[in-house]
């Protein structure tokens, strides 16, 4: 195998056998991403000069846990003076001047960062498709959208241009386009990762997760970010641990739901088929299933595409101009300076969501659709709590499909409905990861989803890591 | 015959909380720095900052709504109010919307007319908003420049019920509002430096209808009298629209300080929408009763309740007691000169009198002059043991006053101790008996007013030291028997 194809873990082993050596590591990388980037298009901005300043530091930071390991940054999280465009032309040339509380814990674990990567704009979106500069291509099918919002993440990751990447995920963006790409994806607990320096979305929803190679990975990757810190109010405090714990090959009594009214929904055939097959390995390892009930999906979606969006309005509303990234040329007083600067700097699927949102929020509709919407979030998040008291996990797809070929899903609302199966988690705030369980007959990847109780996630990497040895697809590469 | 209208005002009063930091940042919230200094990622509204709660500024709040007589809430929340201005570097405040911190109190007020109870509505906590700053006139100027350094800066919100009833109600109603946040030393109530803003709610009503009349919202009143002045003339103005049978629109109006009137501000602001919501980066902010206790516990005697327990204790007229209690530092000087000296009378009357004189003439409060509470009650002591006359001690006062010396070492180094001596005061006594044989005849003809003018020829030649009472009663003694 080429370095580039190697996991955390496995660099990391090679490192501290002597094997290789940080600059060859960071070499590989750099080759890879040389001959493979022009047909994936994972990266936005690509940062050598930020990881050859921490290479430099390797010797002092060895014993951490991502010394010398190149890592990927969605382009949503910030990044002190590289840009941080969110992949919208409002922007398109924002330099932050601070690093995000991720980074600088990447940092401190030594990881070399490498490039920040495509992203639906404002992470609005399932494909990618919607990044203001250019579209990214499925590693394992360049016709094929990566997913999204984390598109560009996982396709690093999926490609070898990075070890691991973080992506950020208000209603899927870690997880689904995990599934596409046929890598793991980790959202956590609401709270678990600070928020302080990703440019928000929906604030209530976004978390920041992992996106890797394998569990074991994945585990490294949770260690370092999360925590609390005291520069995010909802961030909690005494509820990270040390993940590589549950590394441990044993389902054995883990008692897993598998939500009827879920898998009753019309999707992909061979998505259903691989998922309950998987979850046949973990029966036969030992894992009680059993059928539960919850609230339609349906429901969750729609507060969801309430919620989001109400809370974009808000978050989206600083792009004026005024400050920092794009001032539009054609303006000739204030009012008109906020106006078009917007109205350039904006997408379409951003202003379709500033514009749900405001009309949810104004006055005359807020109890009919805000109002309304929390309290279906409060009953969705009331009806995980009742499973969980009985259940470890739920399992679900974490997609309906495998990856769309681009550019053929032009409907807004059949976009959505992607979303179906990871919406819930972040309405509900609770963790769930997508490993995963197979290929259609397209040779795509199919994504299982994982679901825990609040700070579960202990127990979602314990069953993952199983399945992952039951199954052994992890050194399973796309060829580009 | 024109009906009799009746006055509603409600105020709404914006206060900047003196905390050193900001409400949502760790910024400094010093007043008059360089454009953009006290700024950071959270206040400059930075994609991916977030908002951390100032504690402190939750606990002047508190203090604000306890002194208010508010019922504190136990759980309360931040929410945000979205619109866009280039001075609202987030393009929404944070303030609170239906769960303000405190609710229901009422401020105690009097004028030449009487004692009033308003009520107050609430007291909610929020952040402020940068600054434009502009080059010449607004008119004038090339661009608008942003100064972000009060963007942050912790307010709050006191809105009064729409209790009262006159423009000098509403005088006294600031100015007791005033006072309170300055017993309780949470703002600097400055309204030039804007660390104090009102804006006011103003309405007529036929006398004795029940449904309020269409309001007025009057803002731009940057000083007490501008906002007597604004609300007298907002009265007239509504009074002389009813009595010609038109209608009040309900509109912004500006105080116009140049033009004495206020104006229109209809198509400048428009009906604002703020789609309050819940701020998802901020928990809600529960109370309980130990924090609550702990607050409680720091709240001071509040002015009114000073004012009436320096009539009722000391037995001070209503008028000295509302000038001593009127200022903080003065009602704080007051008594601590108490602590070593058990006149209060006596400590009033200086007050009220010579410090007052020279405080106001030197435009000073009470502890940026020379006089420190100890000295002043030394120095009285001092008149109460006959060490000096009350005449000589306005001396030593004044020079205490600019030099800020101990009274004694006034007295000892100018030489103003009293002549106590009868020995001392024997031959200049003699002296002047001789030189005023007219005084002396009218004395023993029976004028006792005549014993006046030679105490004062003894005054003068021992430029006021003599010990008057001790003249007095020497000079009964040579001349009447
Ligand atoms: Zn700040």
């Amino acid at each position: 195998m080429n370095l580039y194809d190697l996991t955390i873990h496995e660099l990391k082993d090679k490192l501290n056998k002597g094997e290789t050596t940080v600059a060859e590591i960071r070499k590989a990388f750099a080759d890879r991403i040389a001959a493979v980037e022009d047909k994936v298009k994972s990266y936005l901005t690509l940062t050598d000069d930020l990881a050859a300043k921490n290479a430099a530091k390797y010797e002092e930071k060895k014993d951490e846990l991502l010394a010398g390991i190149p890592i990927a940054i969605k382009d949503n999280i910030s990044t002190e003076a590289i840009k941080t465009s969110c992949a919208s032309k409002v922007l398109e040339n924002y330099k932050p001047p601070f690093n995000s509380t991720v980074v600088d814990k990447l940092d401190a674990a030594g990881a070399l960062i490498i490039g920040k990567t495509n992203m639906d704009e404002f992470a609005m979106g399932s494909s990618t498709e919607n990044s203001a500069f250019f579209n990214t291509n499925n590693p394992w099918n360049l016709n094929h959208a990566p997913g999204g919002s984390s598109g560009g993440s996982a396709a690093a990751v999926a490609a070898g241009e990075c070890a691991a990447a973080l992506g950020s995920d208000t209603g899927g963006s870690i997880r689904q386009p995990a599934s596409y790409c046929g890598v793991v994806g980790l959202k956590l607990t609401y709270g678990m990762v600070s928020r302080y320096g990703l440019v928000a979305f929906a604030s209530s929803l976004d978390q920041i997760g992992p996106i890797t190679k394998d569990v074991e990975d994945c585990a490294i990757m949770t260690n370092v970010i999360t925590g609390y810190d005291e520069k995010d109010s909802t961030s909690v405090a005494d509820k990270a641990e040390d993940y590589r714990k549950y590394l441990k090959e044993d389902v054995s009594g883990m008692k897993i739901g598998i939500p009827e009214e879920y898998f009753n929904l019309d999707f992909d055939q061979e998505v259903k088929d691989s998922v309950l097959a998987a979850v046949k390995e973990l029966e036969k390892a030992g894992a009680e299933v059993e059928t539960v009930h919850i609230t339609d999906a349906a429901y969750a979606l729609a507060a969801y595409y309430i919620i989001g969006p109400a809370e974009a309005s808000s978050n989206l509303a600083r792009y004026d101009g005024v400050r920092y990234g794009l001032r539009s040329e054609e303006a000739d007083d204030v009012r008109s300076m906020f106006f078009n600067t917007r109205s350039e700097g904006f997408g379409d699927e951003v202003k379709r969501r500033i514009v749900i949102g405001t009309y949810a929020l104004s006055s005359g509709y807020y109890d009919a659709y805000y109002l309304k919407a929390q309290k279906v979030r409060t009953l969705i998040k009331d009806d995980f709590d009742r499973i969980f008291n009985d259940f470890d996990l739920i399992v679900t797809p974490t997609a309906p499909t495998t990856a769309i070929e681009l550019g053929t899903k032009s409907d807004p609302l059949e976009m959505y409905y992607t979303d179906i199966f990871t919406v819930p988690i972040n309405i509900a705030g609770v963790p769930a990861m997508s490993i995963p369980c197979g290929f259609d007959s397209n040779n795509m990847p199919i994504g299982l989803q994982l679901i825990g109780p609040h700070f579960g996630e202990g127990k979602i990497i314990q069953a993952a890591y199983t399945l992952e040895k039951i199954l052994d697809l992890k050194d399973k590469r796309a060829e580009l | 015959m024109s009906t009799k209208y009746e006055t509603v005002i409600g105020l709404e009063v914006h206060v900047q909380l003196s905390t050193k930091s900001k409400i949502f940042c760790g910024c400094s919230t010093e007043f008059g720095k360089a454009p953009n200094i006290n700024t950071c990622p959270v206040c400059l509204g930075l994609p991916g900052s977030l908002p951390v709660l100032n504690k402190k500024v939750v606990d002047y709040a508190m203090l604000a709504g306890m002194a208010l007589s508010c019922d504190i809430a136990e759980y309360s929340k931040f929410d945000r109010k979205n619109y866009f201005y280039p001075d609202l570097a987030k393009a929404y405040q944070i303030s609170q919307f239906d769960l303000p911190i405190a609710e229901n109190g009422n401020i105690e007020i009097e004028t030449d007319n009487g004692i009033f109870n308003i009520g107050v509505t609430r007291v909610h906590l929020e952040e402020d908003a940068g600054k434009l700053v502009h080059e010449g006139s607004i008119d004038k100027s090339e661009a608008s420049l942003v100064d972000y350094n009060r963007s942050g800066v912790p307010l709050i919100e006191i809105v009064s019920e729409p209790d009262i009833r006159t423009p000098a109600q509403a005088k006294a109603y600031l100015t007791e509002l005033k006072l309170i946040l300055e017993y309780l030393e949470i703002s600097d109530c400055n309204m030039e430096e804007g660390s104090l803003r009102c804006d006011a709610n103003v309405s007529l009503r036929p006398e004795g209808q029940k449904e309020f009349g269409t309001k007025a919202e009057l803002k731009n009143m940057n000083s007490f009298s501008a906002v007597e002045k604004g609300l007298e003339y907002e009265v007239k103005r509504q009074q002389k629209l009813l009595d010609e049978g038109q209608v009040v629109v309900q509109e912004t109006r500006t105080w116009d300080e140049d033009l004495n009137k206020t104006i229109s501000m209809r198509g400048k602001e428009e009906a604002h929408d703020y789609r309050y919501f819940p701020d998802p980066d901020l928990l809600p902010l529960e109370i309980n009763q130990s924090w609550k206790k702990e607050i409680r516990e720091r709240l001071p005697e509040l002015p009114r309740e000073k004012y009436k327990r320096f009539i009722s204790e000391f037995s001070l007229p209503a008028y000295d007691a509302g000038v001593i209690t009127g200022n903080r530092e003065m009602a704080e000087f007051f008594e601590t000169v108490l602590k070593d000296y058990n006149d209060p009378k006596n400590i009033s009357n200086w007050m009220m009198g010579e410090f007052l004189r020279l405080l106001n003439e030197n435009n000073e409060g009470p502890y940026d002059s020379g006089v420190s509470p100890e000295n002043l009650s030394k120095m009285l002591k001092m008149i109460d043991e006959d060490v000096i006359s009350g005449k000589i001690a306005k001396k030593v006062f004044e020079i205490m006053y600019e030099s800020g010396k101990d009274p004694e070492k006034i007295v000892e180094e100018e030489g103003l101790k009293q002549i106590s001596d009868e020995d001392e005061l024997e031959s200049l006594v003699d002296q002047i008996i001789a030189a005023n044989p007219d005084a002396v005849e009218d004395i023993k003809n029976g004028k006792d007013r005549a014993i006046g003018f030679l105490v004062g020829q003894i005054m003068k030649e021992t430029r006021g030291k003599a010990n008057p009472g001790l003249v007095n009663q020497m000079l009964r003694d040579k001349l009447m028997d």
